[in-house]
C-alpha cells in the first residue's frame, strides 16, 4: 500500500511541474515573461532578502532607544531608514511590536499567509499551514508550546493577523548577557521565529 | 461567502504544525519556477496580489486544503491568465501534453 501511495503521490508532483512548465513555455513565447528575468527573481529571493534584514532592525532597536520608540510608532518609516533591501514588495506597510515581559506577540495570517518579504524573506512551511493559521488565534499558549516556547501564566500572549496591506515584526525581548554586544553580534543572535513570536532569544 | 481560506479559529483537526527548521526555501524546481514566473508576470502588469489572492481562495476546498503551498501559486496563475485571456485552457492543456510526450 505505502510503495503504491508514494507512486500516486510521484505522478501527482509530476502533474503540477508539468503544468507550470507549460505556463512559463507559453508566458515566455508571448513575450509576457523571459527565463533569465525568471532566473533572476528566484537568485533574488533565495539571496538577497531574508530574516537578516529583520535581525538587523532588532539590533539597531536594542541598541538605540530613540530607534525603537520611532520603529513602535512609525514601523514602515523606521525600516525603510536602514537602506533600500528593506523596502519593497509585501513590506509596504509595517507594523512593529515588542516583546516585554508582561505581554508576547505573536504573528500568524488566518487568510492567507501574508509575511514581510523585505524583512524576513519567504515564510516557512508552518506559517503557510492550515493548522498554524487556525490555531494561534484560539489557543496561542498550546501553539507555543508546540515550537517549545512556555511563557509564565500571567504574561499576556497578543496575536497579531496579518493582512494583504499590513504586515507585522516583533521586537523579541534582548537577552541577559549580552550588555555591551556590539549590534552586528546581536544581530547574529535574532532569529527569523523570534521576530515572528514563535521563538525566544538566547545566548548559548 | 465564506471560503476554506477563512481558517482563523476553525477547530477541525488539521493535522500537525509543520515545524522544520531546516527546511530548504524551496523543496523543488517547479517550485523556484512558479515563484519567479507569477512574480515576472506581475511585474509586467498582467497580475495583481488581489487577483493573485482571489485566484487561490477559489480553489475547491478539498485541493486548497491538500495542496502543497507553491501549487496555489500554479492553481491561481492558471485561473488568472485563462480568465484575462493571456492563453487558453486548450492551448494549455496542449501544451502540457506536448512536454509530457517528451516536446
Amino acid at each position: 500500500m505505502a510503495a503504491k501511495k508514494a507512486v500516486k503521490v510521484e505522478a501527482y508532483e509530476e502533474e503540477v511541474s508539468l503544468r507550470v512548465r507549460a505556463m512559463e513555455a507559453l508566458l515566455t513565447e508571448k513575450g509576457i515573461i523571459d527565463t533569465e528575468g525568471v532566473d533572476e527573481i528566484v537568485e533574488f529571493f533565495q539571496t538577497k532578502i531574508g530574516p537578516q534584514n529583520g535581525a538587523k532592525v532588532v539590533a539597531r532597536a536594542w541598541t538605540d532607544p530613540d530607534y525603537k520608540e520611532w520603529l513602535l510608532k512609525d514601523g514602515t518609516a523606521a525600516i525603510a531608514s536602514l537602506g533600500k533591501e528593506f523596502v519593497g514588495l509585501q513590506g509596504e506597510h509595517m507594523k512593529v511590536v515588542a516583546n516585554t515581559p508582561e505581554v508576547h506577540h505573536l504573528i500568524t495570517c488566518t487568510l492567507c499567509s501574508c509575511y514581510p518579504w523585505p524583512t524576513l524573506g519567504l515564510p516557512p512551511m508552518y506559517f503557510k499551514s492550515p493548522p498554524y493559521r487556525a490555531r494561534c488565534v484560539k489557543e496561542p499558549r498550546a501553539v507555543l508550546k508546540e515550537f517549545g516556547v512556555e511563557l509564565p501564566e500571567d504574561t499576556e500572549i497578543r496575536v497579531w493577523d496579518s493582512n494583504s496591506e499590513l504586515r507585522y515584526l516583533v521586537i523579541p525581548m534582548r537577552p541577559e548577557g549580552t550588555e555591551g554586544m556590539s549590534e552586528e553580534k546581536l544581530a547574529g543572535l535574532v532569529s527569523r521565529d523570534s521576530m515572528l513570536g514563535t521563538a525566544l532569544v538566547t545566548v548559548d | 461567502m465564506n471560503g476554506v481560506h477563512e481558517l482563523g479559529g476553525v477547530d477541525s483537526d488539521l493535522g500537525p504544525i509543520p515545524i522544520d527548521p531546516d527546511e530548504p526555501l524551496f523543496f523543488d524546481e517547479w517550485e523556484k519556477r512558479i515563484f519567479g514566473t507569477t512574480l515576472a508576470v506581475a511585474y509586467a502588469g498582467l497580475l495583481n496580489f488581489d487577483e493573485f489572492r482571489f485566484g487561490i481562495e477559489r480553489m475547491p476546498a478539498w485541493k486548497y486544503l491538500a495542496a502543497r503551498y507553491y501549487e496555489k501559486w500554479a492553481a491561481t496563475l492558471e485561473t488568472n491568465m485563462i480568465e484575462k485571456g493571456v492563453f487558453t485552457a486548450d492551448e494549455l492543456e496542449a501544451r502540457v501534453a506536448e512536454i509530457r510526450s517528451g516536446g
